[in-house]
């Protein structure tokens, strides 16, 4: 079955088109993670889905009913937002059981999904308290589960993690992934972080100027990206580009080649370059090379390595991993 | 011991610089207060000095308490003061809330509009005011003193809170709708608390021009039944005779309710729960 479908959804602002048609289906109990660079209007298809922006075009439908004309509290949706927005003058009891409230929901099943809700997120021993006297971490706990209490049929996530320092973001990362394996329930996610993406997605919407790039499962788009933009956003490092004829490939004007599958040699290789920068992360090393012919490369090694800045390297990439792009930036298929 | 953010003598100068002003501001009120208290050869003998054994005289608030319907005058400022104030926070938070949530055609222009009471004083507009009240039958009532101090007031309340209103969350409204509030529910339950200091501010503004105004009760309201208490005040000042007493005593007690309704907001203003909402 289909959690949710969008049909040629646009959205302009004024005179300013922000989305140009996206269509999309998610199926049920999916994880899909909508991930483009700040602007790509994301978190406005987001919002459209929630039924916090009212599309300019197109058919939202979430499960089989068209929702176009009904109010987020309707749609059988809960959101998670950025910025927590939890409810400061209520305990955090209040805020879980409050949309229920509204609902009608009778107060005994009201106690035993609050309870519940709380137990998995081991929130039970902060249900009194406010939201100013938890810890950013609590609170984001506490607002997953004022969305897992309403028990929707689609989760929406709007950055989650983004207010959340590294450690604590890395927690509650694995939290995640962990309810939607407990609910199975139908998550979509929306983030700039591609970690994020590629660790919790099981499929991955890319999102560049109002349309969709690629649509794909982490890999697929790590290993067959359809363009040279999903090619360069997914990956870190990011993807070196050259231009093709530097290096004889016939049919492409432009090859990408990922940090990851170049080697470093002292001796000879596809490109020389020299050493500007390099960066030891301790379980591995990028090398930043300046190249005559092709500008900057980056070169991501397993393990320590030590070059001065300024030593002469060769960089050589194994064929197999080569991509070659066309003057369109289209991904041209593997001879 | 140098420490690095305070030294003895800047914070010499500037308590020194802060006890000047609050002398120069308060000395006015402890003129009146303390001459209120006084008979009336003292009041001109020696003004500033405070009441002795032999000076000290009640006569002023007892002809104020004897004289004239000091009482009522008192019960119209406060109902004046009150109505006027709830209706410019209630209307004002409203119309700020449209303008700081909502995309309409014509919001610019629209705040803009509802802004420019600041730059016009409404005094200007007093012969219109008047026939206008003239032509309704408002005359000499106290719903006239409140429409006219309401639409004084709102100018500025919509101007400083729906810049307040543009701090708080989009995040926080769109969760409340999410959880199936009203739009209304949202602006009582969520936005109004969350901007409570700025309310407080708004408030003492609005209510202290309204309190003191003898403007238009003098115009609108001069009935003997109408009177507040500014207006009140004015007939112990005659032409050729002025009661000081009584007018000392009369201003003494006008100080008092304002000073209570300040007290109350101004916990609020330093009060305020806006922390934890968000980040």
């Amino acid at each position: 079955m289909t959690a949710l479908r969008l049909e040629n959804v646009t959205k302009a602002f004024g005179g300013t088109q922000v989305l140009h048609g996206i269509d999309l289906t998610v199926e049920d109990g999916e994880f899909v993670i909508f991930v483009g660079p700040s602007g790509c209007g994301k978190s406005t298809l987001l919002r459209i889905i929630a039924g916090l922006e009212d599309a300019s075009g197109g058919k939202v439908f979430i499960g089989d009913q068209l929702v176009n004309a009904t109010p987020p509290a309707k749609r059988g949706i809960a959101m998670v937002f950025q910025t927590y927005a939890l409810y400061p003058h209520l305990s955090v009891k209040d805020n879980m059981a409050l949309g229920l409230k509204q609902a009608g929901t009778p107060a005994a099943e009201i106690e035993a999904r609050v309870g519940k809700a709380s137990s998995m997120l081991s929130l039970d021993q902060y249900l009194k308290r406010r939201p100013a006297e938890l810890s950013g971490g609590q609170r984001q706990r506490v607002a997953i589960g004022r969305a897992i209490v309403r028990e929707p049929t689609l989760f929406l996530f709007d950055e989650p993690l983004s207010n959340l320092d590294a450690a604590l973001r890395v927690n509650t990362r694995l939290e995640i992934a962990r309810l939607h394996r407990e609910l199975s329930a139908t998550m979509v996610y929306v983030t700039h972080d591609q970690v994020e993406a590629m660790t919790l997605a099981d499929k991955i919407v890319v999102l560049n100027g109002g349309r969709i790039e690629q649509v794909g499962s982490p890999m697929e788009l790590y290993n067959k990206p359809a363009n040279m933009f999903v090619a360069g956003f997914i990956g870190s490092p990011q993807m070196n580009f050259l231009p093709a004829d530097t290096s004889g490939q016939g049919g492409a004007t432009t090859i990408g080649v990922r940090p990851e599958h170049l080697s470093i040699s002292t001796e000879a290789g596809d490109w020389a370059g020299r050493l500007v920068h390099i960066e030891h992360l301790g379980a591995d090393t990028n090398l930043y090379l300046e190249t005559k012919a092709s500008g900057l490369i980056t070169a991501r090694v397993f393990g320590e390595v030590h070059h001065a800045p300024g030593t002469e390297l060769f960089a050589s990439a194994e064929p197999r991993h080569l991509y070659r792009f066309d003057a369109e930036g289209r991904t041209i298929a593997a001879v | 011991m140098r420490a690095a953010r305070s030294s003895l003598p800047r914070t010499i100068a500037a308590h020194a610089v802060l006890l000047t002003y609050t002398l120069i501001a308060l000395f006015p009120v402890f003129v009146v207060v303390v001459n209120a208290f006084k008979n009336r050869r003292a009041i001109f003998n020696e003004p500033l000095a405070l009441p002795n054994a032999e000076t000290f005289s009640m006569i002023g608030f007892e002809t104020v308490t004897s004289q004239g319907n000091f009482l009522l005058y008192f019960q119209n400022s406060m109902i004046v003061t009150v109505a006027s104030l709830i209706c410019v926070l209630l209307f004002g938070a409203m119309a700020a809330f449209a303008l700081s949530e909502y995309r309409f055609k014509g919001n610019t222009l629209m705040g803009l509009y509802l802004a420019l009471g600041i730059m016009i004083p409404i005094r200007l507009g007093t012969v219109a005011i008047l026939q206008m009240m003239v032509a309704s039958g408002l005359v000499n009532t106290l719903t006239a003193l409140i429409l006219v101090y309401t639409a004084q007031g709102l100018p500025l309340a919509i101007f400083i809170l729906s810049e307040f209103m543009r701090t708080v969350s989009d995040d926080l409204k769109n969760a409340g709708r999410i959880d199936g509030l009203s739009e209304y529910k949202i602006f009582f339950r969520l936005v109004l608390p969350l901007v409570r200091p700025a309310l407080a501010t708004v408030a003492v503004f609005t209510m202290i021009p309204i309190w003191n105004d003898l403007w238009f009760p003098l115009i609108l309201a001069p009935g003997e039944s109408t009177k507040t208490v500014t207006l009140g005040a004015q007939m112990f000042i005659g032409q050729f005779v002025t009661n000081w007493n009584a007018v000392l005593a009369a201003l003494s007690l006008a100080i008092v309710p304002v000073l209570v309704l300040y007290l109350i907001f101004s916990r609020q203003l330093i009060r305020g729960i806006t922390s934890g909402a968000v980040k």
